[in-house]
């Protein structure tokens, strides 16, 4: 079925609303992405299935799998509509009893509401701290939409933006309307949306193309994965209002390989879009065709580079090029080629919905909008998390996050992936916008927030970036390919205890030359952990040097453990846990442990209930 | 005549991947993606028709395979470990977990045990970030997961094929 133009679509819409405010019907709202499903949420799908039929409430309820809602630390969830009730952390033993208290009659079942911090049980979800203090424009329809239903989403108010814009609207005034809102780009550069497809528009060569990048490389970072799952068509909606207003016909979706649900759920969306024809000849009765079309990645982190994407898809290796010639001039095939990532793309429909006066309200003097983080590493409440952009750190990790797991003290935050830096305890106040955050010496990027806490060591996280970046550095320019594994060299050198003093000269120096003298972004970032880390954590680079010590106990030819007689009762809990039978020891007499057998995983430090195994 | 060279038993196969992708020269990234799928790795005899195919040279195809890390021009074990060295799961202990099961299990990140039964991988982030540190076996994710649950896993999976 095809919806030709934007009155067809109003009835379509008015129909999809009738029809379920008709419905009598419950929901169960199970969320199902990627973490969902590896926390066991398929589990209880079947048995939500199973139960249902064994007790025939097929007209009683109705069963709608979304993807992430963001809360990934309670999952697998479901929520009870109507009502707004919220299970979390669930089992499939527990659904039987979902389905007979809270489906047939009316109860809620207690023990398997959220706990806040003091204790408190609480029932609707919207009522939980970590969602409260959000603001959910983006991920907030995560919950009402099935993402193999387009119907889900149109009854969100789907297409209404393109079905306005391709109404209404001239493309120059598209441009104008996304320049004015001040949309920047998402994906770390922040550049404005606005004005690159202006250019673009103005590039004199046809065919143009237009790229959603979704190729998400940065270590802990999910927010592209979360949006592609759960909600594919406001990307797709995104595209095709940028491809009318640039004049392209032609899109991509460049996708990481590492991501199968969400490649899934794309071409299924990408299809029915072509099914309702918003995508193909004539949408929406206009003499306008578009296509999208999608690419899935190698497994290469440069390839979320633009000039480097392009050259994936064109099915070659993934080397960036030098861009003294934009991409938005010659881009794909040497054509005009416009590159958005994901979230930026997934806000364009919300721009238009809005008009750019109220989208402008939210956030900062120059950065508008809400951004998506992903909140992980030592906190609390890990998941994603879309705020307002100005919020302070200090607010996202405590009132969002609910601070450091394990009653852990706060270290550092890195933003910004391999090319960010991480920020000490003294920075929690910072705004979070574009600027903010480079001026500090980190970067916004596209939305990594990783916690540490006392037991990271950060020399080791400058190891860790280096040595990542140092593996996906495609090799084409000196600096980067050289750069990085002298510093790699050098960083591990002070982790195994053999650092010198000049060591730290040294690798200013190297990131002041990769700084300048790098091909792409990848090179002339790839300091940056290392830069942040000498700036900020001085003291543990020193303490690696001079004392041959390892303040947080990570950096394992500076760690040793040992069991101290006078504590250990002799359970065998720390024997019988290690890995390589490094421990000894009689039941009821201090045990010992082998120092040249030991693998200082750690393990026995963790096991021990009595505080008996020392680390030093 | 070069062509009777490589008809192999799977150039049914190939040929129809080929097919599917419109015989065309930029999707090579794809076509690899499903040649690989469909054998686990990429096998030298493969890429050596398909350079005949879409008349493009071997050394071209080299590259690419050789440049994207999901690319494996060996083959895999009957089992595979793949451990999330991700940002989050680094900070909660993921490169313990490599060098543990390395040492347990005898095989080096990237290969396989000598009887060929697991091979063991990393990757970069899965974004399964508050589950860290991850590790998926067999296609199947394990969270937060700890060296001596992940050996019990392990033992299980290599226990069951002695059997």
């Amino acid at each position: 079925m095809k919806i030709k133009n934007s009155s067809e679509l109003k009835n379509y819409y008015e129909n999809l609303i009738i029809k379920t405010s008709k419905r009598e019907k419950r929901t169960i709202v199970l969320s199902m992405g990627t973490c969902g499903i590896a926390r066991g949420a398929s589990d209880i799908l079947n048995s939500i299935k199973k139960e249902v039929r064994k007790r025939k409430l097929h007209n009683r309820v109705e069963i709608r799998v979304t993807g992430c809602h963001g809360f990934c630390e309670v999952e697998p969830f479901l929520i009870i509509y109507p009502q707004g009730i919220f299970y979390c952390k669930l089992q499939p033993a527990d659904v039987r009893q979902i389905l007979m208290e809270s489906i047939e009659k009316n109860n809620i079942i207690e023990r398997l509401l959220y706990t806040d911090e003091k204790g408190k049980k609480i029932i609707k979800e919207t009522d939980i701290p970590f969602y409260k203090k959000q603001m959910r424009l983006l991920l907030g329809s995560n919950r009402f939409i099935d993402p193999a239903n387009i119907d889900d989403y149109i009854a969100q108010g789907g297409y209404q933006s393109l079905s306005y814009v391709l109404g209404n609207m001239q493309p120059e005034e598209v441009i104008e309307e996304i320049k004015k809102s001040g949309l920047r780009g998402r994906g770390g550069g922040g550049f404005p949306t606005g004005r690159k497809w202006e250019l673009c528009r103005r590039a004199p060569e046809f065919p143009k193309y237009v790229i959603c990048n979704a190729d998400e490389g940065d270590p802990g970072a999910y927010m592209d994965r979360g949006l592609l799952e759960a909600n594919p068509h406001s990307i797709i909606e995104g595209m095709i209002i940028g491809a009318y207003a640039i004049g392209s016909n032609y899109g991509y979706v460049y996708v990481r390989n590492e991501y199968p649900l969400a490649i899934h759920h794309l071409n299924i969306a990408l299809q029915q879009a072509r099914d309702y024809g918003f995508l193909g000849d004539d949408i929406m009765g206009k003499d306008f065709y578009f296509d999208i079309e999608m690419v899935k990645g190698g497994g290469a982190f440069v390839c979320g580079e633009s000039t480097a994407l392009i050259a994936s898809i064109e099915g070659k290796p993934g080397e960036p090029r030098a861009k003294y010639i934009h991409t938005v001039e010659a881009g794909l095939y040497g054509k005009p080629t416009n590159i958005n990532n994901v979230e930026t793309w997934a806000n364009v429909p919300l721009v238009i919905k809005n008009g750019w006066q109220r989208y402008s309200k939210i956030g900062t003097e120059t950065s508008k909008g809400t951004k998506i983080f992903s909140l992980v590493g030592k906190i609390k409440n890990s998941g994603l998390i879309e705020v307002p952009m100005g919020i302070t750190l200090k607010q996202i990790v405590f009132d969002i996050g609910g601070g450091i797991a394990n009653s852990k003290r706060f270290k550092a935050i890195q933003t910004g992936g391999p090319s960010g830096g991480c920020l000490p305890e003294a920075h929690l106040d910072l705004p979070v916008d574009f600027d903010s955050l480079s001026e500090a010496g980190s970067m916004m990027g596209s939305g990594g927030m990783i916690v540490m806490d006392e037991d990271t060591c950060m020399v080791d996280v400058a190891r860790y970036f280096v040595n990542f970046l140092k593996e996906e550095s495609c090799g084409k320019c000196v600096p980067c390919r050289e750069g990085l594994s002298a510093m790699f060299e050098i960083l591990t050198r002070i982790t195994e205890g053999n650092g010198k003093h000049e060591d730290m000269d040294l690798l200013e120096e190297i990131s002041f030359a990769m700084k300048n003298g790098s091909l792409c972004a990848l090179g002339t970032t790839a300091s940056n952990p290392v830069f942040s880390t000498l700036k900020y954590f001085r003291d543990e680079y020193i303490a690696h040097i001079e004392k041959k010590r390892c303040p947080a106990g990570v950096c394992k030819n500076l760690v040793h453990y040992e069991i101290m007689s006078d504590a250990c009762r002799g359970c065998g809990a720390c024997l019988k846990i290690c890995p390589v039978s490094a421990i000894q020891g009689e039941k009821k007499k201090p045990h010992s442990i082998d120092d040249t057998k030991c693998i200082r995983c750690g393990e026995c430090f963790e096991v021990c209930k009595f505080s008996a195994v020392r680390r030093k | 005549m070069r062509e009777k060279e490589y008809l192999f038993n799977n150039a049914n196969k190939i040929d129809e991947i080929l097919v599917k992708h419109g015989m065309n020269r930029s999707r090579i990234v794809a076509i690899m993606q499903d040649i690989q799928n469909e054998f686990g790795y990429l096998p030298e005899k493969n890429l050596k028709y398909i350079s005949m195919k879409l008349q493009t040279p071997l050394s071209q195809i080299y590259s690419i395979a050789t440049f994207y890390r999901a690319f494996s021009l060996k083959p895999r074990g009957k089992h595979l470990v793949t451990v999330c060295l991700g940002t989050a799961c680094h900070v909660r202990g993921g490169a313990r977990i490599v060098e543990s099961i390395q040492k347990m299990f005898d095989v080096k990140p990237g290969e396989k045990t000598k009887d060929g039964l697991l091979s063991l991988e990393t990757v970069n982030c899965l974004g399964a970030c508050a589950l860290g540190p991850v590790v998926v076996v067999d296609g199947k994710y394990h969270g937060h997961i700890t060296i001596s649950r992940l050996e019990r896993i392990v033992k299980g999976i290599l226990n069951e094929n002695k059997k």
